[in-house]
């Protein structure tokens, strides 16, 4: 029988350290990392590791249909919650299986480890039955990934695996064990602490800096914060929120930061970028001094850069990634550090001043930024015969009063779960930005609802996304996962088709998908509940009627516009003031 | 702009494809790259010659420093420096070429350090300026084969790379 992890006290006192096998050592890494779930599927190169999973319960696994969703899942579980996300898959095709949640995770900067098995090390090179070169496919899309060839350096590569996947900007970290090594023994210990002379992230900004950037804010006239996806990752949205308040300034969140400063808040002007607000993105376009904090300058957030910098204005940028700053567009104060340190230390300082922005000095810029807001950009004609696509996800926000755990998939829905979800709180949305993977929502979903048992989850997805990981149904069966997918069912590729609407001459080259499913009837052929829902009168009943289902996973297949689109747009290259706000702009 | 840049890295395997990886991933020229352990067996040192924009040698230099392997990077060409790269060249020397092939060696302070009856191999070391007026002045029909070393470089007087 395995011995449950012994209390510190007495294994000190039993002094001699224990010898075990690599897969013991690999489990009791994660028991003291306080893993409570390893999301994974098994395979040859990891039977030793499965063998010693069984017999403890410390660390629950959690049997996914497919590896790719085994990475989502503990994706969606990091990004719900503060913690790291685990997953374990075998070698070769569990891999590459994986790759894609991979690249998700590190597109987005999610805190992960990922455990593969590998041939044993003597078989390596050898082109051996289910072998492919891991850490060299891995290499792009993870932040670091080891290959442990002795079994005494287990402990410690899991250890720092842990350390590095969380601290700095977080990221996915692979650890590849071949099978031997999972077998051999050593004697192990848990090492207390890790050093890396090579890693030593950067936390405390530079207080220069920081005074330097609040004496621009604080002249500013037409000022801006634009925050992103850092402030979530940093759990830093408190104090976002406190020193936005203090100066009294617009802010805007990224795709990536929804939640990060509440969305119904008078200050917040929505999202910016391709399918950002007027108010959003006019004001970040003509601001004279902007505050961005943790956030990327991404292309899908400022189109075209040469004409963003086209508008002078001074820029300060906090962020823990020194190559996140002036790598698309350059930046006058430059602030490396943990975001929560630096607004901690912005606060203070501001709060010992006696100086604050005059709102008389910012009341012109609030006036036009409201007369950009009085166009009310995420206007729709919603319709009694038609079912609108954002009058559910309106409605979803409504009946879940905006406290929902919100997964989504990537394309029209995506858009608008992020434009009518208003998300006041952080770590609710739980999307891919960076990579834009479909097939996301639903396995991410189900590492959100096993951090928060008890709490409603959503997925907001389309049915072409659902299809890319809807094996998954079966996995949320199996743990009683009461999900709620709200699809959004178009019958289209609808971002694809709205691209070719806009931009190919309406010529809708393989976006229309013939042949789909009864959702419903494939949900209940998984043992869930399947809802076709078709006029608008009934959604809100449906969505009720679906969360008032405390256990049951319920599928709702809303035949929505297959015509609608998102607006506003920003076309791909052009600049952010360039919107096409309705059909008519076409 | 030509940019000569340093670092210490970790001495383990796939330290090196995590370096070039990220030149051809992003997109960032290599003109050479030469890599080597220390005196400390636990660290490799390795010479990058690259060129770009500010910018982009600025995003080099934050990128490399990002890798978890990388202990240290230093822009060695922002500041008085030398460079020194070896190139062994083996050309055809027969007839008239043989005495002209020495006579332009010793010019180039060059050593001839392997000798046939029909060629030479000839030990250059310099700047990579030397070595290409070298390849320049002699006749090209003349040259077998050329190999160098690609480009090290240390700063000049106190200023040390080192953990
Ligand atoms: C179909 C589609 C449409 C899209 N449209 C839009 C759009 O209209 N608008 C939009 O905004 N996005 C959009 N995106 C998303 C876009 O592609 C990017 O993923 C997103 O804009 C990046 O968000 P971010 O700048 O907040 O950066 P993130 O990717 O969230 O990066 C976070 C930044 O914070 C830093 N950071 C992390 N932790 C800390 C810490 N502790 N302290 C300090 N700094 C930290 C990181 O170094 C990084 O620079 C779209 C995506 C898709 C798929
Ligand atoms: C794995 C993957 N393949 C292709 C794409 C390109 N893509 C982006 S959105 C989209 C259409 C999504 O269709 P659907 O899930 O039905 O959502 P809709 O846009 O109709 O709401 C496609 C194909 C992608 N993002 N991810
Ligand atoms: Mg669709």
């Amino acid at each position: 029988m395995y011995l449950p992890l012994l209390p510190e006290g007495l294994v000190s006192f039993l002094g001699a350290a224990m010898v075990l096998t690599g897969a013991e050592i690999v489990i009791r890494c994660l028991q003291e990392e306080k893993v409570e779930y390893v999301f994974g599927y098994p395979g040859g190169a990891v039977l030793f590791l499965y063998d010693e999973l069984s017999k403890q319960d410390i660390v629950r696994h959690v049997l996914v249909r497919h590896e790719q969703a085994a990475v989502h899942a503990a994706d969606g579980y990091a990004r719900s919650t503060d913690k790291v996300g685990v997953a374990l898959v075998t070698s070769g095709p569990g891999v590459t299986n994986a790759v894609t949640g991979i690249a998700t995770a590190y597109c987005d900067s999610i805190p992960m480890v990922i455990i593969s098995g590998q041939v044993p090390t003597a078989a390596i090179g050898q082109d051996a039955f289910q072998e492919v070169d891991t850490v060299g496919i891995t290499r792009p899309c993870v932040k670091h990934n080891f290959l442990v060839k002795d079994v005494r350096d287990i402990a410690s590569t899991i250890k720092k695996a842990f350390f590095i996947a969380k601290t700095g900007r977080p990221g996915p970290v692979l650890v590849d064990i071949p099978k031997d090594v999972s077998a051999h023994k050593c004697e192990y210990e848990y090492p207390k602490t890790v050093a890396l002379r090579s890693y030593n992230p950067i936390v405390k900004g530079h207080q220069g800096q920081i005074r330097k950037a609040l004496g621009l804010l604080l002249e500013a006239r037409r000022p801006m914060i634009y925050a992103g996806g850092g402030v979530v990752l940093a759990d830093a949205s408190e104090k976002l929120t406190k020193l936005t308040r203090m100066l009294g300034f617009p802010i805007t969140n990224t795709l990536m930061g929804l939640g990060g400063h509440p969305a119904t808040d008078r200050q917040n002007l929505g999202m910016l970028g391709m399918h950002g607000t007027i108010e959003a993105n006019m004001g970040m376009h003509y601001c004279d001094v902007l505050l961005a904090i943790g956030a990327r300058f991404d292309d899908r957030v400022i189109g075209n850069p040469a004409h963003f910098q086209s508008e002078p204005r001074k820029i300060i940028h906090i962020d823990i990634d020194p190559s996140s700053i002036s790598k698309r567009v350059k930046v006058d104060v430059p602030i490396v550090g943990n975001l929560s340190d630096v607004l901690d230390d912005m606060i203070k300082m501001l709060e010992s001043m006696s100086e604050r922005p005059a709102p008389s000095q910012i009341e012109p810029w609030w006036k036009q930024i409201e007369e950009w807001r009085s166009r009310e950009s995420l206007k729709y004609k919603n319709s009694t015969e038609v079912l609108k696509p954002q009058f559910v996800v309106e409605t979803l926000w409504k009946v879940t009063k905006g406290d929902a755990f919100v997964a989504s998939d990537v394309g029209q829905h995506q858009m608008w779960a992020a434009q009518y979800y208003k998300f006041d709180k952080p770590r609710r949305w739980i999307n891919s930005g960076g990579l834009g993977t479909m097939g996301f929502g639903l396995p991410a979903a189900m590492g959100v609802q096993l951090a928060h048992p008890g709490s409603p989850v959503a997925v907001i997805t389309g049915e072409g996304s659902i299809q890319m990981c809807i094996q998954e149904l079966s996995t949320c069966k199996q743990y009683r996962l009461p999900i709620k997918i709200l699809s959004l069912n178009n019958r289209y590729l609808g971002m694809v088709r709205q691209w070719q609407q806009f931009f190919h001459g309406n010529r809708y080259s393989e976006s229309y998908m013939d042949s789909l499913p009864d959702f419903a009837k494939l949900a209940e052929a998984y043992g869930h509940v399947g809802l076709r829902v078709e006029k608008p009168g009934d959604v809100e009943g449906a969505i009720r009627e679906a969360f008032s289902r405390k256990n049951d996973l319920v599928f709702l297949d809303f035949q929505v516009d297959p015509t609608e689109n998102v607006f506003p747009m920003v076309q791909g290259g052009k600049g952010l003031t360039d919107m096409i706000l309705s059909s008519e702009d076409l | 702009m030509r940019h000569v840049i340093s670092l210490l890295l970790e001495n383990e395997s796939g330290a090196l494809s995590r370096v070039s990886g990220l030149f051809s991933a992003r997109g960032y020229n290599i003109e050479s790259l030469t890599v080597a352990p220390t005196e400390d067996a636990s660290l490799s040192r390795m010479t990058i010659v690259t060129s770009g924009s500010d910018d982009i040698i600025e995003q080099i230099t934050k990128q490399l420093n990002k890798l978890i392997d990388v202990v240290k990077v230093v822009d060695i060409s922002e500041a008085a420096h030398i460079e020194r790269e070896l190139m062994l060249v083996k050309v055809r020397a027969t007839g008239k070429d043989r005495e002209e092939m020495k006579r332009m060696a010793d010019i180039f302070r060059g050593r001839i350090i392997d000798v046939s009856e029909s060629s030479y191999v000839i030990e250059l070391t310099g700047t990579q300026d030397k070595l290409d007026s070298f390849v320049g002045a002699i006749d090209s029909a003349l040259i077998l084969e050329t190999v160098r070393s690609g480009v090290c470089g240390v700063g000049r007087g106190d200023r040390v790379l080192k953990i």
